[in-house]
């Protein structure tokens, strides 16, 4: 971790950055078949998370306005004195969203976890 | 209005920006503590800070003025401003702020390596971002004129000239204090107000919000009209009006459809579209808010300010669960207007609906007073983080790329730049609905940035030519229809739903050009494509050593 470490910024940097890396990430960048083959299973659990939960998301929201348009009854039902679409749109759509997002995060993380234990081991 | 209290309660918002911002310029000594806050920021502070950057004038003002005229459909807007952050936290935002780059063209340099891709990422950054600037002013323009009477172009020039200050004088650093201090600030500013409306409601035997004739006036109201106009009675008869006439009605009354004004009334008010037109707009608008958010210069270059792709991660969970809570409250505002403020049906300024409810529900008493400049206050609170984030990444962006080379000089006079632009803008062009303009930016953005960053991230195959063709397919049709919006002519039928919610057909162009033509030119995809994957993908922890060091 950097904390207290001073970092460049990018921003005034037009021209590619190829030799301030650090030795470790250096070697793990270098470890051809091996260290590539472990980036992109790491990549492609990651990106198929991703597009598990955008999925939900699709379904779970996108589906909507679909559902109202041929499904009348639907838009028509009243809960608690309010209209279900008002509700659906106007109150559960945020939680729904913030309940996603926080399975991703611990998921991701866990991934993440995975990735080092593999790389961490043979240096044992 | 003769209110006493808004006045001072504008200034005083504006003081404590300016005096976070000179505080802020204390602290910054060298230039990257003038830029990106030295990355000191907490994630806490950092998300409120972003959650203030991004509820803009759009999300105080125009979501609740839409609600009141176009009713349902238009909830889309807000469930999609907040879900563009969880599109941003699936595919974009741990593995960009491991990229290391700070601004959208610091990544296609970054990633490709392409010093063309970045002018063109440059160009669209401007592009966004002053469009984006506009509503702003307008808005500021729009609450001036509303609650205190002063001419339209005191309030943006006002705003459009402490924004631009602040910014060139205090940089990052400051603005992190501000924008996060300006979230607390706007959430209060419609909560409290809120509470006091719903008791109010209650105490008035809950009238429909939704009444099965239309809205009808509260109370006895007389409405000024703007532009010569043919009213629609509730039975049927027509009348014409002038400009300036002026008319009474009394409670109970219905209210009127004007010629001049496009609003929903009865079932269609209430229950969503089902037309095929309505459908795409709909498809069309979800698209843009739930990727345009990625794109958006202001929002990416908060994520520098994170200390590594975990927090990044984190933060953006928070801002998703700080902009959901602010976003349940627009929609009361505008259900609530229906009732107490129907007038602006008539008048056509429903962005005004959020300033005025307080007065018009609850009277011209102390609290109803206060009230008014709490909202007052809290909208300031909006055109001020907002523009000063948006500003601040135009300038950066003009400083580094275009002017010069991003010493804090540059950065300076990249922000005058980038400021005078878009406050002469919004003194000329027409007023359109704020949060439209708002939803065309992030059309652009969802149309050029969202394939960029996302193929970019997660795909090895994406060239520079690719990504050059993309953004030019998806971001250049996009932006043609926005101008197209705001400079042509009206529209109608499926031509108006095609240019005024264009990304429904620009987003997935965007995608297709950008892989065909990488797919084309293949032979040139980056040599060090694996190390910028693993840079961008690999926790931190993997590459910083071994434990044992």
């Amino acid at each position: 971790m950097t904390e207290g470490r001073r970092t460049r910024v990018v921003l005034a940097d037009v021209h590619p950055r190829t030799h301030d890396h650090d030795r470790t990430r250096t070697e793990l960048a270098e470890q051809t078949q091996v260290g590539e083959a472990l980036v992109q299973g790491l990549v492609r659990a990651q990106l198929a998370l991703a597009l598990r939960l955008a999925l939900v998301v699709a379904i779970g929201l996108g589906g909507l306005p679909l559902l109202f348009a041929v499904a009348p009854e639907v838009s028509n039902a009243r809960l608690a004195g309010v209209d279900l679409p008002w509700l659906l749109l106007g109150v559960a759509a945020f939680p729904f969203l913030f309940v996603v997002g926080w399975a991703y995060v611990r998921l991701a993380e866990r991934n993440e976890q995975d990735f080092v234990a593999v790389v961490r081991r043979p240096e044992r | 209005m003769d209110n006493p209290y808004i006045i001072p309660a504008i200034l005083l918002v504006t003081l404590v920006t300016v005096a976070i911002g000179f505080y802020g310029l204390k602290l910054a000594r060298t230039t990257s503590d003038f830029l990106v806050a030295s990355r000191s920021v907490s994630p806490t502070w950092n998300a409120a800070a972003i959650g203030g950057e991004y509820l803009s004038a759009a999300s105080f003002l125009g979501v609740a003025g839409l609600i009141l005229k176009y009713g349902v459909d238009v909830l889309w807007y807000p469930v999609g401003f907040a879900a563009g952050y969880l599109a941003l936290l699936l595919f974009v935002a741990a593995p960009l702020r491991r990229s290391g780059a700070f601004t959208l063209p610091d990544f296609c340099q970054l990633r490709l390596g392409s010093r063309r891709l970045r002018k063109l990422a440059t160009a669209f950054v401007v592009f966004i971002g002053w469009l984006y600037l506009v509503p702003q002013l307008q808005g500021a323009g729009l609450t001036m004129t509303t609650v205190t009477g002063q001419p339209y172009a005191l309030g943006a020039l006002l705003v459009g000239a402490v924004v631009t200050c602040n910014v060139a004088l205090g940089g990052m650093r400051a603005i992190t204090f501000v924008q996060a201090f300006q979230y607390w600030l706007k959430l209060t500013a419609l909560l409290v107000p809120a509470v006091f409306l719903l008791l109010q409601w209650q105490a008035d035997g809950r009238p429909a919000v939704a009444a099965p004739d239309g809205p009808v006036f509260h109370t006895s109201t007389t409405v000024v009209i703007e532009d010569h106009a043919t009213l629609t009675m509730a039975d049927g008869s027509t009348m014409t009006v002038r400009a300036g006439e002026k008319l009474d009605f009394a409670a109970g009354e219905p209210v009127p459809q004007v010629s001049t004004v496009d609003d929903t009334r009865g079932p269609d008010w209430l229950l969503p579209g089902d037309s095929d037109q309505g459908l795409f707009a709909t498809y069309s608008l979800i698209l843009a808010t739930f990727l345009g958010t990625m794109g958006l210069p202001h929002v990416l270059v908060r994520f520098y300010t994170n200390p590594d792709g975990n927090a990044a991660r984190r933060t953006t969970l928070v801002v998703l669960g700080l902009v959901g809570l602010f976003y349940l409250l627009p929609t009361l505002y505008g259900v609530l207007g229906r009732v107490y403020t129907p007038q602006l049906l008539m008048t056509g300024r429903t962005d005004a609906v959020v300033v005025l409810l307080p007065g018009a529900a609850l009277g011209g008493g102390l609290t109803g007073q206060l009230l008014a400049a709490l909202v007052a206050a809290g909208a300031f609170a909006a055109f001020l983080s907002s523009s000063s984030g948006l500003l601040t990444s135009v300038a950066g962006v003009i400083s580094t790329d275009v002017t010069g080379h991003g010493s804090v000089r540059d950065f300076r006079l990249a922000t005058v730049i980038a400021g005078v632009v878009p406050i002469v803008l919004s003194l000329t062009i027409s007023t359109l609905d704020v949060s439209q303009v708002v939803g065309l930016a992030f059309a652009v953005a969802a149309s050029s940035f969202c394939p960029l960053l996302v193929l970019g991230i997660w795909w090895r195959g994406l060239t520079a030519r690719g990504a050059a063709a993309g953004v030019l397919a998806g971001g250049g049709a996009a932006a043609g229809a926005v101008l197209l919006t705001v400079l042509g002519p009206p529209l109608s039928g499926w031509p108006a739903a095609l240019v005024g919610q264009p990304a429904a057909w620009t987003v997935p162009l965007a995608f297709a050009v950008m892989v065909i033509v990488s797919l084309a030119s293949r032979g040139r995809v980056p040599a060090d494509v694996s190390e910028v994957m693993l840079r961008l993908h690999a926790p931190e922890s993997a590459l910083a050593g071994s434990p044992r060091r």
